[in-house]
């Protein structure tokens, strides 16, 4: 079970919520009547941050499952997780969400400072089910424990303040939350509607010292000007590329703190820090630690450590491990002078703001549109947010159409694709081109970078 | 040159704009004082807008290593008239 922590540190999630980590723990969830939860599966579908940390607290150890649905994955996907993962219960804060399927109870989850008392006696180990999206759209559903996710977490100052960006439904936010749960040090987290000067301005006046976001984050925060509301003593980028122009702009901003950038994932867990202020990561972090194995022969990075996801969950599921035990990341390095660098995903995969895109499934929607043939969806980088998605697009008719007729049709394909793909999904540009590379396996060529 | 600042000063608002418009957001009046994050766009509509002006301008003024964040409107102008001129 995840300990409380010492009586003046707490979480803080602005106006969803304020509460030490004790009375977040000893407080109820449950509000409606006899809920039993012992053993069972339970899919956590909640807006609040808030609420969803309270349920965390209280469902390990005690649940056989908890699934973190997060507050911006489709609701589509809803059945499908619960499915998935044999969920008993739906928790949610939702009026919105109704059960999904007559043997599914949806039971309504906000947190009150006293209520039922959970029978916390007999403690089971608990599976973390963490979601990420998939190729074709639907979310895999990852399994960790309570060990698996807090393997990197080494004990710190309790008087450490921490803050992020990232939700803690994701594995990012997750590792703050632990850090912070476990550690007994106080939490800030950004609700999601909340802009982030306000955010900014609420961690600085709570004494944040340790602050985490992806590059993109931080990005948005440098063009706010509420950088200064803070004074960090430690900052860390994770989530994406952080490139060598972020990290001089997080050094120049904040001289005085340690920038780190740092790569984890989902699956892999996390790998590895660098400190040194320079983007990629030099040769000697292979081997350097013992509780994490580099494996790079292939091109990607793979990795077996104690941090690692068990399996995916679903009937055909794809293997996340290989039979040594090594998770392989998919992203590919490139070693040069004593340094590897990050240059993509082997997959084609898209990283937009630290969200996966899957470059098939928005070909699948772009060549729905009756007057495309075949169409390439690639990374373009960007300066702005770290990458985009843009896509190659062949036509049916005339390779070229005439030039009036280019634009008007580039947004008939565009307004098509926002009507079926998340925001991030959506191309920012479309390329008309007379054809695509094809291998002789007959598959598109798809760049590495 | 100040032909060519006007230009570059109406390219950008015709980028945003139409970027605004495309992604159902509603625009903050564009002067020059203007906090971006004010402007009705997220970080990823001024990604969309950035891509969209490489292809009319030619250029990416934030592409650089040493590159800064513009945090107005103002700002934002005058990093594309500078790495116009």
């Amino acid at each position: 079970m995840i300990a409380a922590g010492g009586s003046s540190s707490r979480l803080n999630v602005g106006a969803e919520g304020d509460a030490s980590w004790g009375q977040l723990a000893a407080g109820s969830v449950i509000n409606e009547g006899h809920v039993d939860l012992r053993g069972r599966s339970v899919l956590l579908a909640v807006v609040s941050q808030f609420t969803a940390a309270a349920a965390l607290m209280q469902l390990d150890g005690l649940a056989r499952r908890i699934v973190l649905f997060p507050p911006d994955m489709s609701r589509d996907h809803l059945a499908y997780a619960a499915a998935t993962a044999e969920a008993d219960l739906i928790l949610t804060d939702d009026p919105t969400v109704e059960a999904v399927d007559a043997n599914i109870r949806c039971v309504r989850c906000t947190w009150q400072p006293a209520g039922r008392v959970l029978d916390r006696q007999t403690q089971i180990e608990t599976e973390w089910i963490l979601l990420t999206s998939g190729t074709t759209g639907v979310p895999k559903l990852v399994v960790h424990t309570l060990a698996t996710l807090s393997g990197a977490i080494q004990p710190g100052a309790s008087s450490a303040v921490w803050a992020t960006f990232y939700d803690i439904r994701r594995y990012g936010g997750m590792q703050i939350f632990l850090r912070a749960a476990l550690g007994g040090t106080t939490l800030v987290l950004k609700n999601a509607k909340e802009p982030v000067t306000d955010f900014l301005a609420r961690a600085g006046s709570l004494g944040v010292t340790h602050i985490l976001g992806t590059p993109s984050h931080w990005r948005g925060a440098l063009m706010s000007n509420a950088t200064g509301r803070i004074a960090p003593q430690y900052v860390r980028l994770s989530g994406e590329i952080s490139d060598q122009a972020i990290l001089n702009q997080m050094h120049a901003t904040y001289p005085e703190a340690k920038v780190v950038h740092a790569f984890a994932s989902t699956e892999a867990g996390v790998v590895f820090e660098v400190k040194d202020g320079l983007t990629g990561f030099p040769q000697d972090v292979v081997g350097s630690n013992p509780q994490v194995e580099i494996d790079i022969e292939g091109g990607t990075l793979k990795v077996r450590s104690a941090r690692t996801a068990f399996r995916y969950l679903g009937a055909n599921a794809p293997v996340l491990k290989s039979a040594d035990g090594f998770v392989d990341t998919g992203d590919a390095v490139d070693l040069r002078g004593g340094r590897y660098s990050f240059v993509g995903r082997q997959d084609g995969t898209i990283n937009v703001g630290g969200m996966k895109v899957h470059p098939e499934e928005v070909e699948a929607v772009i060549n729905r549109h009756p007057e495309v043939s075949v169409s390439l969806v690639r990374m373009k980088k960007n300066s702005i947010i770290g990458g985009l998605v843009v896509a190659d697009v062949v036509l049916k008719k005339s390779p070229q159409p005439a030039d009036s007729n280019v634009s008007s049709l580039q947004r008939e394909i565009l307004q098509f694709c926002r009507g079926e793909l998340a925001q991030h999904k959506v191309p920012a540009a479309i390329n008309f081109v007379p054809n695509l590379a094809v291998a002789e396996s007959g598959k598109l060529i798809r760049p590495h970078a | 040159m100040n032909v060519k600042s006007v230009n570059v000063k109406s390219e950008v608002v015709a980028q945003i704009q139409q970027v605004a418009q495309e992604q159902n957001k509603t625009l903050a009046p564009l002067t020059d004082d203007l906090a971006l994050l004010d402007s009705g766009l997220d970080s990823l509509c001024f990604a969309i807008v950035v891509v969209r002006l490489e292809t009319s301008l030619g250029i990416d003024p934030f592409s650089s290593d040493d590159a800064r964040f513009p945090v107005t409107f103002g700002d934002f102008v005058g990093f594309y008239e500078n790495a116009a001129k």
